[in-house]
């Protein structure tokens, strides 16, 4: 504790440090086990050889070194799956990989040609019309990065402590520039009928995954991408064309989608009924509870990790809020007793995961790390005692609850819940 | 066809209100004449949707005794013969939602009746999804709903008679919107 105050006595000084990238590690390296090595170096093989050829492959593939960063399922699966999560502990910065973005199907994959699709806009519009890729590509287009979070994420830590890493437990959360067509802009190419108040929007798998969307939404922020991250969306994310609403419930991004049709009530789908709604302790349940609310997860240090040696560790993580900004991210590293504030690395921008930093000595006693976030609303992130006192551990969705992650003495880092 | 297209939005062009520099506001204003129009018509085996007032429902019919022959051939491998529940999701009874692990099930959630047909006919049988004709699908929902106590051993399901049928939660549903 006595490090952390030195520390963060105060922001000024905590930022100041960071920046010039001094004081804090001029502070540290005493108490730092560095390695020691009396071997002198000789010259490695790698480089007294011609390295690999170009193109190989042709699409670029992450290092050989770094194959178990891989999204995973469920163990133990379950017979019909639903979803795989991002290794969010092995990440860095906010920007997910393509490869890595979590997957939530309802049912599987389809293989669709984008020469053979096409999106219908009809219902309550002045022109039904049909779009080929062809025709969405031409649009006038924006890139964005959003978050986008299942609202299922973390859904099993509201009963018991159920997992162990940081991937299991909240890696239905993911962040990507987002390429496409604003969803005003090709509906205003169909014309709205004035009693049109939502949206069915259906997707081409063979769930014909459907949710109602209110059109304010569609004509706020909504957008049709056919890209991510500078390439045309993975497969798995909807190739070629999804819906993508910024700060709502993952599943209401329909993806593979072929279908938007305007009304004036909601549709009642079994996704927005059945599913995907939030069950209180007296046995009702809210319905389109759309927004991710305010969240933040500490990734390194995170479950099933270890800390090798007491001294300087950095504490970061991911903080979002569908609300907005995030306006601030506090940090404990005694379970909540005192907190102090990370430093959010810019840009901060809306309904977009900001990376957080904190600077830790750990004097090898056990410790339980922990993340607050604030945001722009003033929303704060509850305990999770508060959140089912209010929510209800049987809500499953929207669990935005702090996560602590115990440090023992030997190093082990587990999940504190 | 590109040539087309090429002539039809260049015209079109000329009248677009253009270049706002907000970054929450697209920069082109108007139509850009990308598109083609389409007749509802020739969307109808696309439009499948059911709202809760039965807007949507096919013509068709389904008894519980013509649903009770499919779903043993079709559905109770992965629900059960009795709808409870084997590879996948437990469909009959589950009995009230304010105790420590609720049920969630047809007969014990779900709102609406619209929505089971809705679902059945977009999605199920889970191995050939919108393989059912309309009738198939009313009859299904039909004895789904028979199997929780919801209907009558002789009753129908059709357009007129599914939107009717009032589920034991309907009214568990408080929307937020927001």
């Amino acid at each position: 504790m006595s490090n952390d105050k030195t520390l963060t006595k105060r922001r000024g000084f905590l930022k100041a440090s960071l920046a010039v990238g001094t004081g804090v590690s001029g502070a540290l390296t005493s108490n730092s086990a560095s390695a020691q090595s009396n071997t002198f170096l000789e010259i490695d093989p790698w480089t007294k050889t011609q390295g690999a050829t170009f193109v190989n492959p042709p699409y670029g593939l992450p290092s050989k070194y770094e194959k178990e960063v891989v999204r995973r399922l469920p163990n133990p699966a379950p017979i019909f799956l639903t979803a795989s999560r991002t290794p969010i502990q092995n990440l860095h910065g906010i920007i997910t990989p393509n490869g890595l973005h979590f997957e939530r199907h309802h049912a599987g994959v389809p293989d669709i040609n984008p020469d053979q699709h096409r999106l219908v806009v009809h219902g309550l519009v002045d022109r039904p019309m049909i779009f080929s890729m062809e025709n969405i590509m031409r649009f006038p287009s924006e890139s964005k990065i959003y978050f986008m979070e299942c609202s299922g994420n973390s859904a099993a830590e509201l009963k018991r402590s159920a997992n162990n890493t940081a991937q299991q437990i909240h890696g239905l959360i993911s962040c990507c520039e987002w390429t496409g067509v604003r969803v005003s802009t090709l509906l205003q190419e169909c014309g709205i009928k004035p009693q049109a108040t939502w949206v069915l929007a259906e997707g081409a798998d063979g769930a014909a995954m459907t949710r109602s969307i209110p059109l304010s939404k569609m004509l706020d922020d909504a957008i049709l991408a056919y890209a991510q991250n500078g390439e045309m969306l993975r497969a798995e994310q909807g190739y070629p064309l999804r819906l993508f609403l910024p700060s709502y419930e993952g599943n209401m991004s329909i993806k593979w989608l072929r279908r938007l049709k305007l009304g004036t009530e909601p549709w009642q789908t079994r996704e927005e009924t059945s599913a995907y709604t939030d069950l209180r302790e007296n046995g009702k349940a809210l319905q389109f509870t759309f927004k991710m609310e305010v969240k933040s997860v500490i990734t390194q240090p995170s479950g099933m990790m270890k800390l090798k040696s007491k001294g300087f560790y950095e504490i970061s993580g991911i903080a979002w809020s569908g609300n907005g900004k995030i306006r601030r991210v506090e940090v404990s590293t005694d379970a909540g007793k005192t907190w102090q504030e990370a430093m959010l690395q810019e840009p901060v921008m809306d309904k977009s995961l900001v990376r957080f930093r904190y600077p830790w000595v750990w004097d090898g006693a056990p410790a339980v790390l922990m993340s607050r976030a604030v945001d722009t609303s003033g929303d704060v992130q509850p305990t999770m005692e508060a959140l089912i006192k209010t929510k209800s551990a049987n809500t499953f969705y929207h669990n935005n609850a702090i996560q602590p992650w115990r440090v023992a003495a030997n190093g082990e880092v587990t999940n504190g819940r | 066809m590109d040539a087309k297209y090429y002539y039809r939005s260049s015209g079109l062009f000329a009248i677009i209100g253009l270049l706002v520099a907000c970054s929450n506001t697209p920069y082109v204003t108007g139509k850009v004449g990308l598109g083609t129009p389409i007749s509802e018509g020739q969307i109808q085996k696309w439009n499948i949707d059911v709202g809760p007032s039965g807007a949507g429902l096919p013509v068709g019919s389904g008894s519980v005794a013509a649903g009770e022959i499919l779903f043993q051939q079709v559905c109770a491998n992965c629900h059960g013969d009795k709808g409870q529940g084997v590879l996948s999701n437990r469909l009959v009874g589950g009995g009230g939602l304010n105790t420590g692990s609720p049920v969630k099930t047809v007969g014990s959630y779900w709102p609406y009746a619209t929505t089971i047909f809705d679902y059945i006919k977009r999605a199920m049988p889970h191995h050939s999804p919108q393989s059912l004709s309309d009738d198939q699908v009313y009859a299904s929902t039909a004895y789904i709903l028979y199997m929780n106590k919801i209907i009558d051993k002789n009753a129908v399901m059709d357009a007129k008679t599914l939107p009717l049928v009032k589920m034991p939660n309907r009214d568990g549903f408080i929307p937020i919107m927001r």
